[in-house]
């Protein structure tokens, strides 16, 4: 940890006497979840409180032609039944496109769907009632006249002139296409000594975060004021997109997320049925609860990968990689997701593939379609999984084809730990990344030679055994370059408040949220150790837009690279207005003193001189003490941005040791390596569990997890015993270990943690599948990398 | 699950399927019960005559592990729910001569961790742990895994590879079905609306009886893609009575009497992989799969060739 | 035919007389009737074990049985498990292992190891990773899960417990 800071002589503000940052504490609200003390949206009961639940479209694609909902509004405890005509002058409709993408379009979208349904699960009429079970209850007596339209689900025939036009106002199925070229691919292809080609296919997965999403919208018609408690991982972002919608100032709108059940992207992003609560409320000025079931959630949850890449490598003989190029097609549901649109995750898949690798020629083109499926947008290490997967895919294939080792292939292409700053030839900007160093760490920790031998000693009692690796970078706490600039009220600075009470603790009030990671517990260990005081003595306030500083929430691994910085600043603001109180107080310079520990402290011997508990008294009720022209500001609020280049990136890299079952096609995951760079690491376990954390849900997709659509567009893997998630049975155990390269663009160094176990997992994996499979013939490069896949990748089947 | 949820997150989506294709009415489907009344059984007697004043709108309740989430989904709409959990007279594990007598309202937890179970039917006792996850053993019974007839549960086959009788009782009296003639299809067995599984009779097995229990399942607890519940008698080094039951492959359990008839009298000193393929090549034209979400006919196909051959290898390797 | 049903029972430690719709299920009843909403509603079909309480003394799934069901029985849940203590140990060791991460799994998952802990206290990580191979969580990756159920149950085994 080497970042200056220049109050502290040389010494880093990180390297402070009981610093915590590095040290594994336990998060200070984890005691109370363990005890089932949480409130999370559901929990939420208040007076007079109504029940939402929706009739949703049957079909894929059918265009609403009368919709008799008589008998259901008189059924018992009904409140109220709306369609979307109902709806459309209580809530404008929207379209999920950003400026800087250019030429993407999107239909306008409204809560309910108005003319037609767009796919399956879309939320048609909504009944409000006085429990839950009474709404459905009514549901059932609603009929709507549903005239089917045809489906487009194919991403590959979207485009053909045959397909219909979902929306004909756009004019063809085509949301977005972008080319990325570099260097001279053509040139490099011709110079090759070896090229290699393979198809991927990444299906579609979707976040099935354990807490389904939910709100409670409450609006007072007198003050109108709306309160909305949200599931939610981006307070602010919902607070402007509720305003606008029905019409309220944002001032007006206050959003407040508690305890959030696991996000990882589901929840950042303007859903229909949530929208419709919000509406209701304010139409019926009474508090509305929509929470939604699991079937809900998984047909109109967002959706996510669902990708088909085709790719092609050059290498020269010594294995160098001269060209590479991909073609990415995806299709993304009917409608762009609102505000973060549905091409991001191309966007990422075309930016970033290769950017562990040091080559000048590259061309990778994005094709993003519309289909009659749920809708798609940026879930857990967004486009990652794929470019990580097509590109270390690709790695192995060139390794094979120069006939090297697939490490040792990595140690000749990676780009150089002291190559940077550099951009990569897709464009990115790179910088403070160790893929070296990562490489020689994990070589060490899993012991790669003898691995190799246990594999080797496996294969010749007839195992099918493979040893995989990924090298891979990952986007974290990304600039007002993502978002912002294309014209989307999502913030990515944020805020930190810090206050000094009277007792002598500290209140963090912050935009980032908690929703598991541990926000709270490294926000509390920066203050801690920014102002001087035991983190005991730290309180953290988060996810209500009435009581923070505005900001961008939680997404994108920004929470502690962003969050943590302002955290860190506004601390040290914090600390020089104590010591230029107490250097008044003590009369003497605020320079020869410090915080230690919750007291002021000489600086040279640190004796202790007051406490700040004593200070906070005297600040607070015994002003008349102090100097007429010391006005003490107890107070410090400080913002911080990613600044000057698009994102901050990560690396790192991951080995999958497995086995395959030759008569079943089962893989078991014997063992699973991670060495991570996400910079500064504020608390070791925490940074280790988001790791693991995510490496089951990379697990998840490269094995389990498929969205599954018949031929109608029926989705018919929704429900728990069709859609398989990781369960604890199946997983193995997962060593970790670290690089730790501070990012140059802030003091606190920290970058983020959150998603790269997600997006490497599924290309370690399946490399070490077609490592076991490679003696046999076989390879699979479609995900979920199923038994059946496995077998008929053998020949067994 | 395999088993109790099965049915009806199998069933369950099975029907959700159906009613996306075919009903305008799918995006009703809810998460909360729909209305129904409920009777708290203390006697057979009072069952019997529920039912026969409610019919087919009267449902039992037993385990509930897979009817409560039929419930919840609003796949079916009863409007009564007859709770038979208080009826002591359907619960126990009992020797009765050459028998072991099961009550039909015995949960999973109670044959898993049976004395009588282990020392009488290893066959069982070896197949529960099998059973979905230990909240749902605790509270699905035996009684309701065969009057569902789940295609993938676990008991159904057991009973069939074990030649049980199955004792079922209505107001109109009691009547004892084969448990081999019991399963004739998709959730389609041979007891009637107003009959309750009262007990399952499983004849005691001989010592000298080889067991074989397995299935290959996407996780632990999932609907098995493909299982075998397997006895033989191995005298000396001569097979007979081979017994093969699968589970999971199609809309009941089956018998494949003529493979295991094929492979009766082989002797297992020879070549283990010459006999494998001659009962491979029977069971190729006895078998017929279908496919479920997750494996494909083919695949099923394969499965149980491949649960075969470690059944009878199993057996090569512990004969004597 | 009556739709609602009158119960009797006693949740941690108290008893709860209620009337109760009969298609009311049981972690329905504790969290809207009882406001114990320490047990979560994740799935509704069975599957994903978030309202695993017990029932006269054994797990099940909350979704799985109804509210009219429990008349006569006890039920315990992860504030009554919370109270007594008896899991204390459990507890202890989710929050140093961090096995917990957004929480909404925890009690289910809680409840499950608690029994797992009285049922096979000789149990390895295998038989840890299989009997909770029923509670699903996004978050952990289960390895912090299992760790913390083998603290607590090497823990009891050196006397550690207060049970």
């Amino acid at each position: 940890m080497t970042a200056p800071d220049n109050n502290e002589g040389g010494l880093s503000v990180l390297d402070r006497p009981n610093s915590y940052i590095g040290r594994t504490v336990p998060r200070p609200n984890a005691k109370r979840l363990i005890a089932g003390r949480g409130t999370f949206v559901d929990d939420i009961k208040l007076p007079r409180m109504l029940h939402l639940a929706f009739l949703r479209s049957p079909y894929a694609h059918a265009k609403i032609e009368g919709i008799d909902s008589d008998e259901a509004k008189s059924m018992p405890g009904v409140i109220g039944v709306f369609t979307g005509k109902d709806l459309i002058d209580h809530c404008t409709s929207w379209q999920g496109v950003l400026t800087h993408l250019a030429g993407l379009k999107s239909a306008p979208q409204s809560a309910l769907a108005v003319e037609k349904a767009s796919w399956q699960g879309e939320a048609v009429v909504a009944v409000v009632a006085t429990s839950r079970a009474l709404a459905e209850d009514a549901i059932e007596h609603i009929i709507v006249d549903f005239k089917d339209l045809p489906v487009v689900l194919d991403m590959e025939t979207a485009l053909d002139p045959a397909t219909p036009v979902i929306h004909p106002e756009l004019g063809d199925n085509l949301t977005w296409t972008r080319e990325v070229v570099g260097g001279d691919v053509e040139a490099a292809f011709s110079n090759a000594t070896h090229i290699v080609e393979e198809t991927f296919r990444f299906s579609r997965h979707t976040g099935v975060t354990l807490e389904p999403r939910g709100l409670v919208a409450d609006f007072d018609p007198v003050e109108r004021k709306m309160t909305v408690y949200h599931s939610g991982q981006a307070p602010h972002m919902m607070q402007a997109i509720f305003a606008k919608h029905v019409d309220l100032p944002e001032a007006d709108v206050r959003v407040i997320c508690k305890d959030i059940g696991g996000s990882f992207g589901i929840k950042v992003h303007t859903y229909g049925d949530e929208m419709a609560t919000v509406a209701i409320a304010k139409i019926l000025g009474r508090p509305v609860k929509f929470i939604a079931d699991r079937v809900e959630s998984f047909t109109a949850d967002i959706h996510s990968r669902d990708h088909k890449v085709t790719a092609r490598m050059a290498v020269d003989a010594e294995g160098k990689i001269l060209g590479y190029e991909l073609d990415d097609l995806t299709g993304v549901g009917p409608y762009s997701m609102y505000p973060r649109t549905s091409a991001i995750e191309a966007n990422q898949v075309i930016s970033l593939s290769g950017g562990q690798y040091d080559f000048e020629n590259y061309r990778a083109k994005a094709t993003v379609v519309y289909q009659n499926k749920a809708m798609m947008c940026q879930y857990r290490a967004v486009g990652h999984p794929i470019a990580t997967a097509v590109s270390e895919g690709m790695a192995d294939l060139a390794a094979a084809a120069t006939g090297l080792d697939p490490l040792e292939f990595r140690r000749r292409n990676l780009v150089a730990d002291d190559a940077y700053p550099k951009t990569s030839a897709a464009g990115a900007p790179m910088d403070d990344l160790s893929h070296h160093a990562c490489l020689d760490k994990m070589v060490t920790m899993m012991d790669y030679d003898a691995v190799r031998a246990d594999r080797t000693a496996a294969r010749a009692q007839g195992k099918i055994r493979g040893i995989g690796f990924a090298s891979f970078i990952e986007v974290g706490s990304p600039s007002p370059l993502f978002y912002g600039t294309g014209g989307a009220r999502i913030s990515a600075q944020d805020g930190a408040t810090l206050r000094l009470e009277p007792q002598g603790t500290v209140t963090v009030s912050i935009g980032v949220t908690e929703q598991g990671q541990g926000t709270e517990a490294i926000i509390a260990q920066i203050a801690a150790t920014a102002v001087g005081v035991a983190i005991e003595n730290v309180r953290v306030k988060t996810g209500d837009t009435d009581n923070s500083p505005y900001g961008g929430g939680t997404w994108g691994s920004r929470g502690a690279g962003i969050g943590g910085e302002a955290t860190l600043q506004a601390g040290k603001v914090l600390r020089q207005n104590i010591l230029h109180v107490a250097g008044a107080v003590l009369q003497t310079g605020p320079d020869t003193l410090d915080i230690l520990d919750g007291a002021v402290v000489d600086k040279q011997g640190g004796a202790e001189r007051i406490t700040l508990a004593d200070l906070g008294a005297q600040v607070h009720f015994r002003t008349g003490e102090l100097p007429n022209d010391l006005q003490p500001e107890f107070v410090a609020t400080q913002h911080y941005r990613v600044k000057g280049q698009p994102f901050v990136l990560t690396n790192g890299i991951q080995a999958s040791y497995l086995d395959i079952d030759p008569e079943t096609g089962g893989v078991t995951l014997l063992k699973h390596w991670v060495v991570e760079d996400c910079g500064t690491v504020i608390n070791p376990q925490l940074v280790d569990e988001q790791i693991r954390g995510g490496v089951v849900q990379g697990i998840g997709g490269v094995l389990f997890e498929e969205c599954l659509y018949d031929e109608d567009g029926n989705f018919i893997s929704a429900t728990m015993a069709d859609y398989l998630v990781p369960m604890a049975a199946e997983m193995p155990d997962i060593e970790i270990a670290h690089v730790e390269t501070p990012t140059s663009t802030s003091e606190l160094g920290a970058k983020g943690a959150g998603e790269a176990g997600t997006g490497g997992a599924p290309a370690a994996i399946m490399n070490a599948v077609n490592d076991a499979l490679a003696p046999h013939k076989a390879r699979v490069t479609t995900h979920p990398i199923t038994p059946e896949r496995v077998l008929r990748a053998l020949g067994v089947i | 699950m395999p088993s109790m949820v099965s049915w009806r997150l199998r069933g369950g989506a099975q029907r959700v399927r159906y009613r996306y294709v075919h009903q305008p009415n799918w995006g009703k489907i809810p998460v909360k019960a729909p209305p129904f009344a409920y009777v708290r059984a203390t006697s057979l007697d009072q069952v019997f005559d529920l039912k026969a004043q409610h019919g087919d709108d009267a449902r039992i309740l037993a385990g509930g592990q897979s009817l409560m989430a039929m419930l919840n989904l609003r796949l079916d709409a009863p409007e009564l729910l007859i709770d038979i959990n208080g009826l002591d007279a359907l619960k126990g594990i009992d020797e009765d001569g050459d028998a072991v007598v099961i009550g039909g309202l015995t949960r999973h937890v109670e044959l898993e961790r049976s004395a009588l179970v282990a020392t009488h039917l290893p066959l069982i006792a070896e197949a529960m742990p099998n059973i979905a996850h230990p909240a749902i053993r605790n509270r699905g019974t035996i009684g309701g895994s065969i009057a569902l007839a789940d295609p993938a549960a676990e008991l159904p086959a057991c009973v069939v590879a074990l030649d049980a009788e199955i004792k079922l009782v209505s107001g109109a009296g009691e009547r004892t079905v084969k448990a081999r003639e019991f399963f004739h299809g998709l959730y389609d067995t041979a007891r009637n609306d107003d009959e309750l599984v009262a007990a399952v009779r499983v004849p005691k097995s001989p010592v000298s009886r080889r067991y074989f229990f397995s299935e290959i399942t996407p996780r632990r607890g999932d609907f098995a893609s493909a299982g075998l519940a397997a006895t033989v008698e191995i005298d000396g080094d001569t097979m007979s009575d081979l017994t093969l039951v699968f589970f999971g492959l199609a809309g009941r359990p089956i018998l494949a009497a003529r493979t295991g008839d094929a492979a009766s009298g082989a002797a297992l000193t020879g070549d283990i992989d010459q006999i494998i393929g001659q009962v491979h090549a029977v069971l190729d034209e006895e078998l017929e799969t279908q496919a479920d979400l997750h494996s494909s006919a083919k695949m099923k196909s394969h499965l149980a060739r491949v649960l075969t051959k470690r059944a009878l290898t199993q057996f090569a390797a512990g004969r004597s | 035919m009556d739709e609602t049903t009158v119960i009797s029972c006693t949740v941690n430690g108290e008893a709860v007389e209620e009337i109760v719709p009969a298609r009311l299920n049981l972690v329905d009843f504790l969290r809207e009737k009882l406001d114990l909403t320490g047990s979560h509603v994740g799935c509704e079909h069975g599957v994903c074990g978030a309202c695993t309480v017990r029932l006269d003394g054994v797990i099940v799934r909350g979704c799985l049985t109804l509210a009219a069901q429990v008349n006569g029985a006890t039920i315990e849940t992860i504030e009554g498990v919370t109270a007594t203590g008896e899991v204390a140990d459990l507890q202890e060791a989710f929050l140093a292992r961090n096995a917990a991460q957004c929480g909404f799994c925890t009690p289910g998952m809680v409840m499950s190891a608690a029994e797992l802990l009285t049922v096979n206290p000789d149990a390895g990580r295998a038989e840890i990773r299989d009997f909770l191979s029923g509670n699903y969580c996004r978050c952990t990756g289960y390895q912090a899960i299992i760790d913390a159920v083998e603290t607590t149950l090497a823990g009891r085994k050196n006397g550690g417990s207060t049970t």
